[in-house]
């Protein structure tokens, strides 16, 4: 964890610069300018912060005013992190922030200091006048960081004192996110920094509701959903792991076809491997994108199932009806058969990592099933294209 | 949408529970609910042993084996003989 590096801004007035000061006082008179607070934040890593808007003080220190509405920059950033492994950086400062003009009797949000956990956070609470304590959950989002630990008790306790809240707000409690509850022990946090935690809703988007309902939940803010938008979202990293494999793959596909005694024929590598190349691909779509996106319309409940359904069902159709498995023999169609819906399987196994509502003893029941499967799946596949191959060169 | 069937390991000691109403506030698939100042599941299969239950009970009256629900975590636990922790703050691994 970085520590919080307390800038003296009286011997470096420059220290301040990403924190524009917004007090209109005559210079001469302007007690900020001579007396002024020590900032909460680490001035290096607030710099070029286009969400930040300003600085209020604070006897506790200087906060950062930030900003509700999203910019282009922030918009960029998050497809950026829904498609690479930018997301795995895309981390802002912990500590505490402020939104409008808050006071002692405002509210306090807990937020995570992954990037886009705190942009929700702040785009819901435009027009109003709140602070937002940001623990160091490592750049990682409230629910996951919740399940590590690192959106916790322990961080919650430390960062609410080093942030030093006590003496920034009146009231005694903060408003965390209800999935931050899974690392977040509220009768904990009261009884070591005599702040209650209220859980607010799932969803940053549902908090101006739950405030004006008197901070009182709905059954609805309370469940977490798993829209076909919001699996959609996700396909981008579900496919971008299988990319390196599928180029292994397609490699070796191509060797195998053109191995000839005089070397690699590249022709008949070519004419050889397509037809499994398009079923690679089909494979990887249907496991990695079908799968996520059709997920409560595919039957059975087990992903492995799911997947191996998606996979048939475009699998199957492609073998049969695209010619370019005609006059194929038996052991290429059967190596077909059997490996690529189980490339579909094992991806939307995968997805289990990114559902909402799948448990580690479930996922562990699968994994007992569906492992000892791909593995002789994989052999028997194997055996099938060397047979195949052997067939086409009259070996056997 | 629902997972497997009867696998959750939640348990719930209805006898300890002192009727705060935490668990249904936290639960994000609603599998409690207060029924005569008490709580009750209503459906075990629901679960996704998320453990945000557990960890804001203070009188102990449930207990769930919690830990991610992510076939990666769980095949990279069994490689390295670990508990399955998201491979998200490694560095490799583009999970949550």
């Amino acid at each position: 964890m970085k520590p919080l590096k307390i800038v003296n801004t009286n011997m470096d007035p420059a220290a301040l610069s990403p924190l524009r000061q917004q007090s209109s006082c005559a210079p001469k008179a302007c007690s900020c300018t001579t007396e002024a607070a020590p900032a909460l934040h680490d001035e290096k890593a607030l710099r070029g912060a286009r969400w930040i808007e300003g600085a209020i003080d604070t006897p506790a220190g200087r906060v950062p005013v930030v900003s509700t509405a999203w910019k282009a920059a922030d918009r960029l950033g998050q497809v950026r992190a829904r498609v690479s492994s930018f997301r795995m950086k895309y981390a802002i400062d912990p500590g505490l922030y402020a939104v409008g003009r808050p006071g002692m009797d405002s509210d306090v949000y807990v937020s995570a200091n992954y990037k886009l956990s705190f942009d929700v956070l702040r785009r819901a609470l435009a027009g109003k006048d709140a602070w937002i304590l940001v623990l160091d959950t490592g750049g990682i989002n409230v629910w996951c960081a919740a399940g590590k630990g690192t959106f916790g008790t322990t961080e919650l306790v430390n960062r609410i004192k080093v942030s030093r809240l006590a003496e920034m707000v009146r009231h005694r409690r903060v408003i965390a996110p209800q999935l931050g509850a899974v690392g977040v022990d509220a009768d904990a946090v009261k009884r070591e920094t005599g702040f209650a935690v209220r859980f607010g809703p799932v969803r940053a988007a549902d908090i101006p509701a739950y405030v004006s309902a008197g901070y009182k939940k709905t059954d609805a803010m309370r469940r977490v959903r798993f829209t076909v938008l919001d699996r959609l979202a996700l396909t981008p990293m579900e496919l971008r792991p299988a990319v390196k494999p599928y180029l292994v793959f397609a490699l070796a596909m191509l060797a195998v076809s053109g191995l000839a005694p005089e070397g690699i024929l590249f022709r008949q590598a070519f004419s050889g491997a397509l037809p499994l190349l398009v079923l690679g691909l089909a494979a990887l779509f249907a496991g990695a994108v079908v799968t996520p996106v059709l997920l409560p319309v595919i039957p059975f409940r087990s992903f492995a199932v799911k997947g191996l359904v998606a996979g048939a069902a475009l699998v199957v159709p492609i073998v049969l009806y695209s010619g370019m498995f005609e006059g194929a023999d038996a052991a290429l169609l059967a190596a077909s058969y059997v490996f690529f819906p189980l490339v579909s399987s094992y991806l939307a196994l995968q997805f289990t990592g990114a559902s909402t509502y799948t448990g580690m003893t479930g996922v562990k029941k699968e994994l007992r099933y569906a492992l000892p499967v791909y593995i002789g799946g994989s052999i028997v596949s194997a055996i099938g294209l060397i047979a195949h191959n052997l067939l086409v060169r009259g070996i056997i | 949408m629902k997972y497997l069937k009867n696998v959750t390991t939640l348990t719930y000691t209805g006898e300890k529970c002192t009727g705060c109403g935490r668990c249904v506030d936290v639960c994000p698939h609603a599998v409690f609910a207060m029924i005569g100042g008490k709580a009750a599941v209503l459906d075990r299969d629901l679960c996704m042993e998320c453990g945000a239950c557990q960890r804001n009970c203070s009188a102990g009256a449930i207990a769930v084996d919690a830990g991610v629900g992510c076939a990666s975590a769980i095949i990279r636990g069994k490689l390295t003989g670990s508990e399955p922790v998201c491979g998200c703050s490694e560095g490799g691994g583009a999970c949550c």
